[in-house]
């Protein structure tokens, strides 16, 4: 195949996606009567009120403990998204990458995969995921989950195919087995790179995961959504406050680690 | 009985042009074999058929007495342990260190996870530092690969290959990204495994003085097939204008006919 086809093919599969995403969206808002554009619409508005009320009071800090406990339970669960799609990620990948790539089929399948999860926002997973498993935290996590692994498996296959194919042809002519080659000449080479895109999944799984939070009533997106609409501006803005925080925190920790690693 | 046999070997990648065709020749235990000829000429695909890192299409190559193109994957994977491989880029694991670059040349003899856990004998580890010293990087042991030069990881690579310890070594082009001085320090270790330890090597060459100077025999490969086969000492001006297309068009068998 030529570069060109797979071009058309792939802004074929993205026009695909995109239809399909409207199509779920529209019919996931017409179902559970859930108004997106009103929703997003509100949202610059809640801007503004947030700027305009942007004061911690005392009575809000009282608030704390209930907001970092949600914080809390937020990054778990975006670490967890993340490790957890960091494994079914990487065997996805093993698949995918021409270096490591064994049959044909499983190569389509994993390309597949990563491209249907990633090319569908998290936040259309959110909806998606409300109508089989509802309200709860199984469905923020999971939705954090598929983005993840699309995200990540898409990642891993560039990560692994930029790896030097040379040192896997060397593995191979001295009679060692497919997953000696993975584990001692690809995951070597890879390493760096992988832990950056992990570090990177997190970061961005705590920020969707706000989002998520909101629509499927977990974590600190609940709290937020709660506050906000029983009009308690200083407690919005304290969480909003904690979760910048957060992340900063997060990104700081993952630019220290990265610069360890490399 | 020889250690190689390879009978009307042919091999095509892409269905349309051969690039190996017909090719015929023994090689005996102990003998050191330079290939030579231009680039694209299919020296390396020859290599890569002895090991199957690409699929026989004609023919057969019988290492050992067992024909390589018919083992299934177990099979071929002990027969790989028998074959060390060099690579004109060393193929290493960059990252990895030296002595783990090395000791990779026994995973063919592990189980899976042993091999994933990193498990080694003593003996094997023994055995890596004692051929660390014989080729002279004995105190590199310890650093990343990426931190050595060349010549010094080239020595590697054949510290991984002797490691396994193989009836046949195969080298592709394994001085052709190293300066002069560091390429007789890996000729003239090639040359020690068969004197030494008796080993066979094949060694893929362009330079033509070297290939003279230290193999016993050469074989001079053109589009995919053989043009010259003999001991070095036979190859003359006449048969490298050949191998090299210097000076006409014609195929090998009218060109000998006119020389003769
Ligand atoms: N993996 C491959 N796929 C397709 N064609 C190949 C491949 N490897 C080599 N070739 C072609 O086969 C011919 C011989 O290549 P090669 O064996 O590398 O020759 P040499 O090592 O003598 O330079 C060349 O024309 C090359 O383009
Ligand atoms: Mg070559």
């Amino acid at each position: 195949m030529n570069e060109k086809t797979m071009k058309a093919s792939r802004k074929w599969q993205t026009i695909f996606f995109i239809l399909l995403i409207i199509g779920m969206t529209l019919a996931s808002s017409a179902i559970t009567g859930f108004n997106i554009i009103h929703g997003i619409a509100t949202l610059p508005k809640a801007g503004a009120w947030i700027l305009s009320n942007l004061m911690i009071t005392q009575e809000s800090l009282e608030r704390l403990p209930t907001i970092l406990e949600k914080l809390l339970e937020t990054i778990l669960m975006s670490i967890a998204a993340t490790t957890t799609g960091t494994a079914v990620a990487f065997f996805l990948s093993l698949m995918g990458s021409k270096t490591t790539g064994t049959k044909k089929v499983f190569g389509v399948f994993a390309r597949f995969v990563a491209s249907a999860s990633r090319n569908i926002p998290v936040v259309a997973w959110a909806l998606i995921l409300l109508l089989s498993f509802g309200q709860n935290s199984v469905t923020g996590y999971l939705a954090l989950f598929v983005g993840s692994v699309g995200f990540l498996t898409r990642a891993f296959i560039e990560s692994i195919d930029e790896a030097s194919q040379s040192a896997v042809e060397a593995l191979r002519a001295t009679g060692a087995t497919y997953f000696q080659i993975v584990f001692k000449a690809v995951v070597p080479q890879c390493m760096p790179q992988m832990i950056s895109w992990i570090l990177f999944m997190i970061e961005t799984n705590i920020r969707n995961a706000t989002l998520v939070g909101i629509l499927t009533g977990t974590g600190i997106g609940y709290t937020f959504d709660l506050y906000y609409k029983t009009l308690n501006y200083n407690a919005v803005a304290l969480v909003t406050f904690s979760i910048i925080l957060a992340v900063i925190v997060i990104e700081l920790m993952s630019n220290y680690i990265r610069k360890v690693i490399i | 009985m020889p250690l190689l046999q390879i009978k009307d070997l042919g091999k095509s990648y892409n269905s349309d042009a051969k690039v190996l065709q017909g090719l015929n020749f023994e090689v005996e235990s102990g003998e050191f074999l330079s290939i030579i000829g231009p680039s694209g000429a299919g020296k390396s695909t020859l290599l890569r058929c002895i090991n199957r890192m690409v699929e026989i299409d004609e023919g057969k190559v019988v290492f050992d007495g067992q024909e390589v193109g018919k083992l299934n994957k177990k099979e071929l994977r002990k027969v790989r342990t028998n074959i060390g491989m060099i690579f004109q880029h060393y193929n290493l694991v960059p990252r990895l260190s030296v002595i783990e670059n090395v000791l990779h040349g026994r995973f063919g003899y592990k189980t899976t996870i042993q091999g994933v856990l990193g498990r080694f004998t003593e003996a094997e580890k023994e055995h890596a530092f004692f051929l660390l010293k014989k080729l002279g990087i004995e105190e590199h042991a310890y650093k990343r690969c990426d931190q050595l030069s060349g010549g010094q990881q080239q020595r590697v690579g054949i510290a991984r290959s002797l490691i396994q310890e193989p009836k046949i070594v195969l080298c592709d082009e394994p001085i052709a990204s190293l300066d002069p001085n560091a390429s007789k320090v890996i000729m003239d270790h090639l040359k020690s495994i068969t004197q030494e330890l008796g080993i066979t090597c094949i060694v893929n060459l362009h330079q033509v003085e070297i290939a003279k100077s230290y193999s016993d025999r050469i074989i001079g490969l053109n589009k995919g097939g053989i043009v010259f086969d003999g001991p070095s000492y036979r190859l003359h001006r006449n048969h490298t204008d050949q191998i090299y297309g210097t000076q006409t068009q014609a195929t090998p068998e009218i060109r000998e006919l006119i020389m003769v």
